[in-house]
């Protein structure tokens, strides 16, 4: 059976979706509809974290959302962060402290620790771990990531204090 | 349909030694990097599997015609569709495509259908109506041997007899005895089995897979298709992890019986369950040992029986046991040895790869042995450790003398004097049982312990064992062939600095691995790619600057010797003559170049021979807290030391020891695939527990013993398998010091520490 | 007929009562565990998640209301976590930052697994849940709310409104046992909550039995122990008749997360840590 047609806002651009069954997860429709395959599958089950989406502000495991009922929600995904020719300060930090490996796990953390940053640019290490223990890595041990997470955050930190010495 | 991994660029780029970046990180970092399981095409159906609910069973019937009339379904495949070889395997085919009569293990594929819509394929696949007469299961790898076959080749993979020395009994020597365990590890990639079929004009097959090792899955997918290798070409697609999961065929066959059928692309993509039951996973193990010792700690005999649980196929089996009997008796000198070693069929789920195979097993029952021989002397163990530990020269119990570096006493020494860094946990949130609130600090104790372990490096008992690369240099930018699988370890980065270091050019591009282009890298696994993907890079690399040189001396009639490679272009030391390798490079160079390591040979009778290449060692200590009343155990941190020749790419080479090591935390506390009957209570990541960033602490590295190995490209020993070897021990070893328990089995259950009576031990 | 975004309460019982076979769908967190595996299927889905009402709370006298679409996060709000501390505690415990961004407590209440991580907090408090549906307003107390594992009350047509509690004076400590250190299912859970004006010391307890339930027993053993006006410490035969109590009081069965044995043990210890820190806490 198939649902009516709707409108998902992705990245702030509105995509129709048409003929999705009608238990189709946003992580299907964002992979496979609307081809935007950076969120990742990996379990499906909301244990991994790799389809980590921010849905109206607030990370979500898009397996877990009905993708139907996310209309009208402003949803951000790894598409979303950073620019067209630049990438985000995290994203940088990422790359520049090999927290890189297979990098299937990358997408969905790049947003909760984007997400994280947002609203606490200088985490502890204890409050960064928390953040993301939803988000499973399997290569890296999380030792780089929590490195990557540092550097982004020392660099807001020196940003901010510089904007404020202006 | 888009590329499945675009030509690599990199600009400016760090050389051998440095911590060169990922030329594939940016796009990962923008989920821009294309995974087997992103393949798309506007034509393509989805492939789905059915798979048997039960560990044993007779097939009395399959009944596909309701599934074929279902909406949306194209083709529906069983065993009967099949006209190439029907079985398939790594080291012999014993494994058969789809079940033919009878299936061995619960999880075996019976059907494969393919759908314009994955929930058509699952509704499909409920369809088909099969009829099994059950089969008690043969669930206990003891009793294998002895029960009925439940394969024609019988339950037996493989049995080796160890003996070393001359056994004879020494006056007032000490003797530890002790039984221990390994539960079933899972390699569990964050990417599941994943991949694209696409059937070909001239009648062959294009196959984009997340594979460790391309051209053995030709070979395998040829032979099952009834086609000739040079119609099925297999190109790598973006692998998510591997760790051992993916040397072994998934889906690969079924994919591409459904294009030929159907005439159009397939896609599949495992579910997480699905996955659990779809490749092989690390060998259970049951092991007794007996170590004899000199009271001043010197060993002097060790024996043990090795009984690892194969499951229904028979994968790697036979290496996995070879290693497990090989480096049975850790890094340590022992004059008389005597072990028996077996690898059994039966109904549970098939074992094979896993990142240290075979080594890790035996690694936490030897270090748990020298840990009591220790107690059992009064003396540090540390220093019985050292004063058994190898040293070039020694030998190991196969009577193969160490011809490469052996730092075994230095990675003992610089980890155990490493400093400490941690305190007592000041949150909650750090104790046992963490985001739990279970623990205070009073109920707490903490213990520390060092284990250490090694392994073989690249394939050993005589395999012909290889890796080819080409190198092309045009117009200042070089191009690199080579089918060595990425898998997120880093070659595709490791590559690129050997060509700037070698050719000196800034521009290396990296043609996307497949059997298509050139010969066989050999797999991603055994910690062999920076030595053997390397070495071939490194030797095609070398070949093309001689090349370049002496036509550069000969059309500028120069004295070759003269020449070097510096700033982007060629100078002569003993003239004013330069030119940039643009330049130069009009016209191309192109150099294929084999790369082998020294040859190895099988072991004898007596389970004796120069059966390995090169061996690498590490050393993990381990710091816990163990809230002893509810068993649970937080790792507060890991320090090692490593050998590894030479550091290549520092960053990297943290990457490998960090990762390793949660793996090795995972299975000594966390990890395990728990069977019963033949049949999966966990597969999936609600209760397959993988470590989180809450798990796992801090890495301290201690020290990296850089001691170039001979005969290694660049004296750079592989470095992914140890971080996993000895982590697991240092671990377990850990929490017995905490608890004084004798904890003979990982991983580490609450039960056995709050009930250790109840052990399920030997 | 797809999936329907109600916007009010009203809505959403006018929808069900329209079509009472619509399955009702929360923060997805259970639900779409279900539908990804196929063993779910979600033809017509009636949205709650956007409904404003169901996101509040409100302290009301003696009692606090919470909106049953209050996610696991918004219980970490330090307003919420002064009145009912145990059910913060329990919030913070649920699978990861994404799950308790989705996962609302009237979620966690209609799933009913005897694993709920908020169920034993609410069942110690005795939580009473309003049910909705277009005809009928009702109140059910927790504990005859959940009926077995996974089964619940409610109705053709109803929707858990709200759910309300007393505001108890006295420390409050929850605890939960899982073999990792977070985002895991729980092996074991209790929560203990103080009520000083009612000279009463509640039990509830979690992945013990089908249903979460209050350990009565205990608790009237330890209510006449309890030193009401110091709050001082008890003395070890005490504090340990108490957990032998409590374990008692359960049923526990093996599964692949545990044994029996174990977690009849385990919730005996997480009995007397939590007495422990109630007694070691200050005295409000």
């Amino acid at each position: 059976m198939t649902s009516e047609v709707y409108t998902l806002t992705v990245n702030g651009n509105d995509y129709q979706v048409v003929d999705g069954h009608s238990s189709e997860s946003l992580l299907w429709v964002l992979r496979e509809r609307l081809e935007l395959s950076g969120s990742k599958n990996a379990c499906e089950e909301g244990e991994c974290g790799s389809c980590t989406v921010l849905l109206d502000g607030e990370i979500v495991c898009s397996c877990l959302v009905l993708a139907a009922s996310a209309v009208g929600r402003e949803i951000t995904t790894i598409e979303g962060l950073g620019s067209e020719d630049e990438i985000s300060d995290v994203q940088k930090a990422f790359v520049d402290a090999g927290a890189v490996q297979c990098g299937f796990c990358t997408p969905g953390l790049l947003v909760a620790i984007d997400q994280l940053l947002n609203s606490n640019p200088d985490p502890d290490d204890l409050t960064v771990r928390e953040a993301i223990s939803g988000n499973l890595c399997r290569c890296t041990g999380y030792g780089r990531i929590l490195e990557a997470v540092r550097i982004a955050s020392n660099n807001r930190t020196a940003q901010n204090e510089e904007e404020k010495s202006k | 349909m888009s590329r499945v991994q675009t030509s690599d660029t990199a600009t400016k780029g760090p050389r051998i030694g440095e911590s060169a970046l990922r030329p594939d990180g940016i796009p990962k970092v923008k989920g821009e990097f294309v995974f087997s399981n992103d393949l798309r095409h506007s034509d393509m159906l989805w492939g789905g599997t059915l798979r048997s609910p039960h560990p044993a069973a007779r097939i009395v019937s399959i009944n596909t015609a309701p599934a074929l009339k279902m909406t949306g379904v194209h083709a529906v495949l069983t065993s009967e569709d099949l006209d190439g070889m029907p079985l398939y395997g790594l080291e012999h085919p014993d494994q058969p495509v789809l079940a033919d009569g009878f299936v061995r293990y619960q999880g075996e594929p019976i059907a494969i259908v393919a759908a314009d819509h994955p929930e058509n394929a699952r509704i499909a696949l409920e369809a088909i109506d099969v009829e099994y007469e059950l089969i008690k299961p043969l669930s206990d790898p003891k009793l294998a041997q002895e029960a009925e076959a439940i394969h024609p080749d019988g339950n037996l993979f493989r049995e080796i007899d160890l003996i070393y020395g001359n056994s004879q009994e020494e006056e007032g020597e000490i003797i530890v005895e002790g039984t221990y365990e390994v539960g079933m590890q899972d390699q569990a990639p964050l990417g599941t089995e994943s991949g694209m079929a696409i059937p070909s004009e001239d009648g062959g097959i294009d196959l984009f897979v997340s594979t460790q090792w391309l051209h053995a899955d030709r070979d395998q997918v040829a032979a099952c298709l009834n086609l000739p290798t040079e119609k099925v070409r297999l190109t790598l697609a973006g692998v998510g992890g591997a760790f051992g999961a993916r040397e072994d065929i998934s889906l690969h066959i079924h994919l591409c019986l459904l294009a030929m059928k159907t005439g159009k692309p397939i896609k599949m993509s495992y579910s997480r369950t699905e996955s659990f039951h779809g490749h092989v996973h690390r060998h259970p193990a049951q092991m007794w040992y007996r170590h004899h010792a000199k009271p001043d700690g010197t060993l002097t005999r060790i024996e043990a029986q090795l009984l690892l649980d194969g499951g229904a196929y028979a994968s790697t089996s036979s290496a996995v046991l070879a290693n497990a009997t090989c480096f049975a008796a850790g890094p340590y000198r022992v004059p008389s040895v005597e072990i028996h070693g077996a690898v059994v069929r039966t109904n549970n789920p098939p074992c094979g790869a896993m990142r240290g195979f075979g080594c890790v097993q035996v690694c936490f029952a030897h270090e748990a042995q020298m840990d009591k021989l220790a107690i059992e002397l009064g003396m540090d163990p540390v220093e019985l450790r050292l004063r058994n530990a190898l040293q070039p020269g020694d030998k190991i119990i196969t009577g193969q003398t160490i011809t490469g570096t052996a730092p075994v006493a230095e990675v003992i020494e610089t980890c155990a004097q490493h400093p400490t860094s941690v305190g007592s946990a000041s949150q909650q949130m750090e104790l046992p049982g963490g985001a739990g609130r279970t623990a205070d600090p009073k109920n707490i104790v903490r213990g520390e312990a060092i284990a250490v372990g090694f392994k073989n490096l690249m394939f050993s008992e005589g395999f012909d064992d290889f890796s080819t690369a080409s190198c092309q240099l045009l117009d200042g930018v070089a191009t690199i062939t080579c089918a060595c699988a990425e898998v997120g370890q880093g070659f595709v980065t490791l590559a690129q600095q050997i060509v700037r270091e070698i050719l000196g050019v800034e521009e290396v591009i990296l043609e996307p691995a497949s059997t298509a282009n050139v010969g066989s890298a050999g797999s991603t696994s055994a910690s062999r790619q920076t030595w053997m993907s390397g070495g071939a890079v490194k030797s095609a690399c070398e070949e093309v600057r001689i090349r370049l040189l002496s036509r550069i001396a000969e059309s500028y009639n120069l004295d070759v010797e003269s020449l070097v490679i510096v700033d982007g272009g060629i100078a002569s030391l003993s003239s004013d003559f330069s030119i940039s390798l643009k330049e130069a490079t009009a016209e191309p160079i192109e150099v294929e170049d084999t790369y082998r390591h020294m040859p190895t040979f099988p072991l004898n009778e007596k389970g004796q021979g120069d059966a390995h290449v090169s061996f690498a060692f590490s050393a993990h200590r381990a710091v816990v807290d163990v809230d002893q009343e509810l068993g649970l155990v937080k790792v507060v941190e890991l320090i090692t030391s490593q050998d590894v020749g030479r550091v290549l790419n520092p960053l990297q080479l943290q990457g490998q020891l960090e990762g390793g090591a949660a793996q090795g935390l995972g299975l000594a506390v966390l990890e395990e695939i728990n069977v019963v009957d033949g049949r999966i209570l966990n597969p999936s990541f609600t209760d397959y527990l993988l470590p989180t960033a809450l798990d796992m602490p801090p890495v301290e590295i201690a020290a990296l013993i850089e001691q170039p190995e001979p005969n290694a490209p660049f004296g750079a020993k592989g470095v992914g398998e140890p971080p996993a070897i000895s982590s697991t021990a240092a671990v377990a070893s850990a929490v017995r010091n905490a608890t004084g328990l004798d904890l003979q089995r990982v991983p580490i259950r609450p039960t056995d520490i709050v009930f250790p009576e109840r052990g399920e031990n030997g | 007929m797809g999936v329907i975004i109600a916007k009010s309460v009203n809505e959403a019982c006018a929808v069900l009562a329209e079509n009472p076979a619509t399955t009702v769908l929360a923060g997805g967190t259970d639900l779409m565990v279900q539908a990804n595996r196929g063993t779910q299927s979600l033809e017509s889905v009636l949205d709650l998640s956007r409904i404003p009402e169901l996101k509040k709370w409100a302290l009301e006298g003696s009692e606090i209301v919470f909106g049953a679409g209050i996610s696991y996060t918004d219980l970490a709000d330090p307003q919420i976590a002064a009145l009912v501390p145990a059910l913060t505690q329990a919030a913070r415990t649920v699978g990861s930052p994404q799950i308790r961004n989705a996962g609302t407590l009237g979620g966690n209440l209609a799933t009913a697994s005897p694993a709920g991580d908020t169920i034993p907090v609410l069942v110690a408090m005795d939580a009473v849940l309003q049910l909705k549906s277009s005809t009928e307003n009702r109140e059910v107390a927790i504990a005859d709310f959940i009926t077995g594992v996974k089964t619940n009350a409610l109705q053709a047509g109803e929707i858990i409104q709200s759910i309300t509690m007393p505001v108890f004076q006295g420390p409050q400590e929850f605890l939960k046992v899982g073999t990792r250190n977070a985002m895991v299912i729980s092996v074991v859970s209790l929560a203990l909550v103080t009520d000083y004006s009612g000279r009463k010391l509640r039990v509830g307890v979690g992945s013990v039995s089908p249903v979460p339930f209050r350990a009565t027993e205990a608790e009237e053993f330890i209510s006449k122990e309890f030193d009401w006006e110091t709050n001082s410490s008890l003395s070890e035969k005490v504090i340990n008749k108490f957990s032998e109590l409590v374990a008692d009081a359960t049923k526990p069965i093996d599964d692949h997360r545990g044994t029996a044995e174990y977690r009849k043990h385990a919730v005996g210890v997480l009995a007397k840590r939590a007495l422990e820190r109630v007694c070691a806490g200050e005295r409000l």
